[in-house]
C-alpha cells in the first residue's frame, strides 16, 4: 500500500462509516461503538500515510475525474501536507478513542446520531483540506469542514448561547471564505492573466511569476481570509463562543487542529504557491502574531468558565505559531535560509504541539464537565481528590502549554526563542532593535501562560470544592482516560526527543525554504539539541528529565530511611475559627494583579453592590473583549443600517419588482451588446 | 572518557549544597553588623535546615500528593541548575543541558509547582502568595530576557559555560551595554529570589508575603527542602550574574590547578555580593505590591538601553 492509498483509504473509510450509520440508529450505543472505532482506525491509516510521505519525501499527485465539467479534483500529497495530515490524524484518533467514553453520557437525553455524522465530515473535511491541489477541491473542502463544524457547535441547540455562537461562527467563517475565495482568484487570474480557469490549480499557481502588486493582494487577502479561522485578534471573537459551547470532544478537534489548517493555508499560500516575497509581509504576520499571543494569552486570565479560558489560550497558541513563521519569512526575504529553516521548524513544532497539549486539556475540561456539570471554575475546586487520573493528565496538560521542560511546548518556545536571538545578523538596523522587543512580549506570553495554567489547574482541581452544595463527582471511565493518557505520552515524548522530531520535520523547510536545521540540531546524537550550533546553545529534554528524577528519587530515599510521622491536622485559621471554603482564592481573585495592571487592555465593569438583609454585599464584576466596542459593534450597526435602506427596495408589489427586472435588462444591453 | 569533569560535576553540586546557606547566613550576618545586632553566626541557616529534617510533618488535612511531591521536585530542580552554572570551571558534563533560557524554565519549573502547593491548602494566604508570585514573575520575564539578549550580542551564545570562555578569552573592554545589563539583572534577581524592596523574607505579616504565604504551611522535611532550595536559588541567581559579567577566575577546561584559585576568587565574590544585597536591602523598605511593575519596567528599560547601545555604540 503507498502512502496515498493509505490516506484515501482513510476517508474512504470515513465514506463509508457515514453510509452505515442509518443501519445503528435505533441503537444509539452501538452506534457510538462502531462510529468512533472506524473514525479511530481512518485516523490510524492518515497519520501512517502522513508520517511515512513525511519520512519518505513522497510527491504525488492525482487528478480525480469528479466534480464541474472540465474542473477536475486535483489531489496532491506533499510533505507538508503529510505533516499535516499527521498531526490532524494523531489527535483525531486520540479524541475518537476518547469520544466512546464522552458521548455515550449523552445517550437517552438526547439523540447523538447527527453528532456522529457530522463528526465523521468534519474529519473529511479536514483530511481532504491539506490534501486539495487546486482553489477549487480546497475551497469545498474548507466550506465543508465550516459547515460541519458549524453544526456541531450547534449540538446542544436549546440554549441561547449555542445559537449565539453558532450563528457567530458562522458569519466570521464565511466573511473568511470569501477574502481566500478572492485571493485565489486573484492568483488564478494572474496565472493565465485573466484568461479562462486553467489556472485553478495550485501548480498552474506555483509556476507563475506574480507582479508585486498582484502578490501583495493575493497574500494579505489570504492572510485576511486564514486569520479569520486561526482566530487571529482581532477577527478571534467567535473563537472563545463557539469552542466552550460544543461538546468537549469535538472542542478538541476544533481547537488542536482545525484551526491548524488555518496555519497550513498560510503556509501553503505564501512559501509554496507565491514562493517570493518582501520582508515586509514577513512584518506583518509577526505583528499579528505578537498581539494576538499577548492579547490572547491576557484574554485567558481573565475567565472564569474553563472551557473558554482554553479557547483563548488557543487564541495565544495560534499568535505563537504565527510568530515562527513571520520570523521565518523575514529571514527568508533576507536570503538567510538556515536562520528561516529554524525559525520554520520551530513554528511547526509547536502547531503539533499546541494540537496534542490543547487536545489534552479540552479532554480534561470534558472529563471534569462530564463528572461535575460545570464549567464554571468559581463553583470548582479539590477535584484531584475525586478525581485523580483527570487531575494528573490535566497536570501534564498545562505543565506543557506552560512551556516548562521536560515537556513538549518548551521545546517549541525555546526554539522560537532561539530563532530571534539570531535575528541580530538581519542586515537591516530597524530589524534589529525591534525585532528584540518581540522576544520580550513572547517572553511576557510565556509567564503569563504559566499564571493562567496556575490559575486553570489550582482553582478547578485543588483546595476545596467551592460550590453551594457539593454534588456526586466521579472519575470519568477508562475509554476517556485512555484517550487522555495517549495524548499525555505524546506530550512528553515531543519533549525529550525533539531531535527525532526535528529529523523528521526537517524536510519541510529544505522543500519550502531550500536549507535545513537537523545536520546541526542532532550533531551529537539525539540526547542533545543543538539548533545552529552547539557553541551557541544546547538543551537536553533527556538529561533534564532523568537527572530530576534521579535527584528527586535519592531526596525521597535519604529523607525516609528515618521513620517518621505524618500527622494531618487542620489548616491553621489564624485562631479565627470560622475559615470558609468560600474565603479561598478562586478565579477572579487569583488574576486580580494582572488585571489591575493590565485593565486598560480590557472594559472593565466593577460594582459593589449593599443589598438585602444584614447589608449583604454583592460584587460584580464584567471584564469584556474591548474589539466588541471598537470593530464588531459599529460593523454590525452598519451593516444593520445599509440592509435597513437597501430593504426598501422591497415593496412586496409585483410592480415595483418588475420594472426592477426591465430596468436591469436595460442596463445589461446598453453596456454588454 | 574523561573522569576529572565528572569529579569538578559533583564538587561543584556539593559547594552549591553547602555554600547556599552559608551564603544567606553572611548575608543575615552583614545585616546584623550593619543594624548593630549581634549574629547568629554564619552557620545558623545550615543548622535550620538540619533542625527540620529532625522535625516530623504535620500536613494539612486536605493536602494532597501535590503538596508532598512539590518539595522534592523544587529541590531536585535546583540542584540540577546548580550542575549546570559554571561556578568553579566550564568544564562540567551537565553545562550543555541547558542554555540561559532553559535555565530559567528551570527555575519556573519549581516557581509553577510551588505556587500550585499554595492552592492546595484552600487557605486564602496560600491563594494570595501563589497570585501575586505569578504576576511578579511575568513581569520579570520579558526584563530577564532582554538582560539575556543584549549578553548574548557580545558572546554570540547562550549557552553560559561559553559566555564565561568568550568573556575571560576576549581582550577586556568596558561595555556600556554590559553595565546597563548588570543593572537589568540586579533588579531581576531581586524580584525573582524575593528579596528587599519586592519581597520580604523575613516576614510573617499578612498582607505583605509572597513567598511565605505559599509555603506557610509546609512543616518538617517539606520545609526544609523548599527553604534549602530558596538558599540555592538566591546562590544560583548570584552565580548566573557572576558568570555571565564577571566570570575571571573560573577554571578553563583540563586545568586542573586553576582549581584553588577558582575557589577563592569565588568566595570574593560572593562577599563583595552579598555586602552589595546588604546595604540594597538596608536602604529600601519593601514597595507596595502594585508599585513592582515600575520596579521590573525599570530593569526592562535598562536592559533595552543595553540592546541599543550595543547597537548604536559598538
Amino acid at each position: 500500500m503507498s502512502q496515498f492509498e493509505s490516506v484515501l483509504f482513510s476517508i474512504i473509510l470515513l465514506l463509508s462509516t457515514l453510509a452505515i450509520i442509518p443501519l445503528f440508529i435505533r441503537r444509539q450505543k452501538l452506534l457510538i461503538y462502531v462510529t468512533f472505532s472506524l473514525t479511530g482506525i481512518s485516523s490510524i491509516f492518515a497519520v501512517l500515510g502522513g508520517l511515512w510521505t513525511v519520512s519518505g519525501r513522497v510527491n504525488q499527485s492525482i487528478i480525480l475525474p469528479i466534480g464541474l465539467p472540465d474542473l477536475p479534483i486535483h489531489l496532491r500529497l506533499d510533505p507538508l501536507s503529510g505533516f499535516f495530515l499527521t498531526v490532524i490524524g494523531l489527535l483525531s484518533f486520540f479524541v475518537s478513542i476518547y469520544s466512546i467514553g464522552y458521548i455515550k453520557a449523552f445517550v437517552g437525553k438526547r439523540s447523538v446520531t447527527h453528532l456522529v455524522i457530522f463528526y465523521c465530515i468534519f474529519l473529511m473535511g479536514m483530511f481532504s483540506v491539506v490534501l486539495s491541489d487546486d482553489a477549487f477541491s480546497f475551497l469545498i473542502s474548507w466550506e465543508v469542514m465550516a459547515a460541519a463544524s458549524y453544526f456541531l457547535v450547534m449540538f446542544e441547540d436549546e440554549r441561547t448561547e449555542n445559537r449565539r455562537a453558532g450563528f457567530l461562527y458562522l458569519v466570521v467563517a464565511h466573511v473568511g471564505a470569501i477574502a481566500i475565495l478572492l485571493s485565489f482568484g486573484i492568483m488564478a487570474g494572474a496565472a493565465t492573466g485573466f484568461k479562462g480557469f486553467s489556472g485553478y490549480t495550485f501548480d498552474a499557481m506555483r509556476q507563475t511569476e506574480f507582479s508585486v502588486g498582484w502578490a501583495a493582494a493575493a497574500f494579505l487577502l489570504a492572510f485576511f481570509g486564514f486569520a479569520a479561522k486561526a482566530g487571529v485578534i482581532p477577527l478571534h471573537i467567535w473563537l472563545p463562543e463557539a469552542h466552550p459551547v460544543a461538546p468537549s470532544n469535538v472542542s478538541a478537534l476544533m481547537s488542536g487542529v482545525m484551526l491548524k489548517t488555518a496555519i497550513y493555508g498560510i503556509i501553503r499560500v505564501t512559501f509554496d504557491l507565491i514562493g517570493d516575497f518582501p520582508w515586509w509581509w514577513g512584518a506583518v504576520v509577526l505583528i499579528f502574531g505578537l498581539i494576538t499571543a499577548l492579547m490572547g494569552i491576557l484574554y485567558a486570565i481573565m475567565q472564569q468558565d474553563i472551557k473558554r479560558l482554553l479557547a483563548y489560550s488557543s487564541v495565544e497558541n495560534i499568535g505563537v505559531i504565527l510568530i515562527g513563521i513571520g520570523l521565518a519569512m523575514i529571514f527568508t526575504s533576507f536570503e538567510m535560509p538556515l536562520l528561516s529553516a529554524l525559525a520554520l521548524t520551530a513554528a511547526l513544532y509547536h502547531t503539533l504541539n499546541h494540537a496534542m497539549f490543547k487536545g489534552l486539556l479540552f479532554m480534561g475540561a470534558g472529563a471534569v464537565l462530564h463528572a461535575t456539570k460545570e464549567r464554571n471554575m468559581e463553583k470548582m475546586g479539590g477535584l484531584i481528590h475525586k478525581m485523580p487520573w483527570t487531575a494528573a493528565l490535566f497536570l501534564v496538560g498545562c505543565v506543557s502549554i506552560s512551556a516548562l521542560p521536560p515537556f513538549n511546548g518548551f521545546v517549541s518556545e525555546w526554539l522560537t526563542f532561539q530563532a530571534f536571538l539570531l535575528s541580530p545578523s538581519l542586515p537591516s538596523p530597524l530589524l534589529n532593535l525591534l525585532i528584540p522587543l518581540g522576544a520580550t512580549l513572547v517572553a511576557l506570553t510565556a509567564a503569563l501562560a504559566a499564571a493562567c495554567f496556575v490559575k486553570a489547574f489550582g482553582v478547578t482541581f485543588l483546595g476545596h470544592w467551592r460550590g453551594h452544595h457539593s454534588p456526586h463527582i466521579h472519575e470519568v471511565d477508562w475509554f476517556m482516560r485512555s484517550g487522555m493518557i495517549l495524548t499525555a505520552i505524546s506530550c512528553l515524548v515531543l519533549g525529550v526527543a525533539p531531535t527525532l522530531v526535528i529529523n523528521w520535520i526537517d524536510v519541510l523547510p529544505e522543500q519550502l525554504i531550500g536549507d535545513r536545521i537537523a545536520a546541526s540540531a542532532g550533531e551529537f546524537g539525539w540526547l542533545w539539541l543543538t539548533p545552529i550550533a552547539h557553541e551557541r546553545a544546547s538543551y537536553s529534554g533527556p538529561i533534564v528529565l532523568i537527572v530530576v528524577l534521579a535527584v528527586l528519587l535519592l531526596a525521597y530515599i535519604l529523607l525516609h530511611v528515618r521513620k517518621s510521622a505524618i500527622h494531618r491536622a487542620p489548616l491553621w485559621d489564624c485562631g479565627f475559627e470560622k475559615v470558609t471554603n468560600r474565603m479561598q482564592y478562586n478565579a477572579t481573585s487569583f488574576s486580580m494583579p494582572i488585571r489591575r495592571i493590565f485593565g486598560f487592555l480590557f472594559s472593565i465593569k466593577e460594582q459593589v453592590l449593599k443589598g438585602g438583609k444584614g447589608g449583604t454585599l454583592h460584587y460584580h464584576l464584567k471584564v469584556r473583549d474591548r474589539f466588541w466596542g471598537w470593530l464588531y459593534m459599529p460593523v454590525a450597526d452598519i451593516s444593520f443600517y445599509v440592509a435597513r435602506k437597501i430593504g426598501r427596495l422591497q415593496q412586496g408589489r409585483i410592480q415595483a419588482y418588475l420594472i426592477y427586472s426591465f430596468i436591469t435588462i436595460i442596463v445589461l444591453l446598453v453596456f454588454f451588446r | 572518557m574523561r573522569i576529572y569533569p565528572f569529579i569538578i560535576e559533583i564538587f561543584q553540586i556539593a559547594i552549591v549544597l553547602i555554600l547556599a546557606p552559608i551564603f544567606i547566613g553572611w548575608i543575615r550576618m552583614l545585616k546584623c553588623w550593619f543594624q548593630g545586632r549581634t549574629s547568629a553566626g554564619l552557620f545558623q541557616p545550615l543548622r535550620d535546615i538540619m533542625k527540620l529534617f529532625y522535625k516530623d510533618v504535620v500536613l494539612a488535612e486536605n493536602a494532597s500528593w501535590i503538596f508532598r511531591f512539590t518539595p522534592y521536585l523544587v529541590f531536585a530542580v535546583t540542584v540540577l541548575a546548580g550542575g549546570i552554572i559554571p561556578i568553579l570551571s566550564v568544564d562540567l558534563p551537565l553545562s550543555a543541558t541547558a542554555d540561559v533560557i532553559a535555565l530559567i524554565a528551570l527555575f519556573a519549573i519549581a516557581r509553577f509547582f510551588i505556587a500550585l502547593a499554595g492552592m492546595d491548602i484552600g487557605t486564602a494566604f496560600g491563594g494570595m502568595g501563589s497570585s501575586r508570585e505569578m504576576m511578579i514573575a511575568s513581569l520579570a520575564e520579558p526584563a530577564m530576557l532582554m538582560a539575556i539578549f543584549t549578553v548574548s550580542l557580545v558572546s554570540k551564545s547562550t549557552s553560559l559555560s561559553q559566555i564565561v570562555q568568550t568573556i575571560t578569552h576576549a581582550e577586556f573592554i568596558l561595555r556600556p551595554s554590559m553595565a546597563f545589563a548588570i543593572l537589568a539583572f540586579i533588579l531581576i534577581t531581586i524580584a525573582e529570589t524575593g528579596r528587599i524592596p519586592v519581597d520580604n523574607p523575613a516576614t510573617h505579616l499578612e498582607l505583605t508575603m509572597i513567598h511565605e504565604a505559599m509555603i506557610l504551611e509546609y512543616s518538617g522535611r517539606h520545609l526544609a527542602l523548599i527553604e534549602w532550595a530558596g538558599m540555592m536559588k538566591l546562590f544560583l541567581f548570584t552565580s548566573i550574574g557572576i558568570a555571565s559579567f564577571f566570570p575571571w577566575g573560573i577554571a578553563a577546561v583540563d586545568n586542573l590547578f586553576q582549581l584553588p584559585a577558582a575557589i577563592i576568587f569565588m568566595a570574593v565574590k560572593f562577599c563583595i555580593v552579598g555586602i552589595v544585597l546588604v546595604l540594597i536591602e538596608l536602604g529600601l523598605a519593601k514597595m507596595r505590591i502594585f508599585r513592582v511593575p515600575e520596579f521590573l519596567g525599570s530593569a526592562f528599560l535598562f536592559a533595552s538601553l543595553g540592546m541599543i547601545s550595543y547597537f548604536i555604540l559598538e
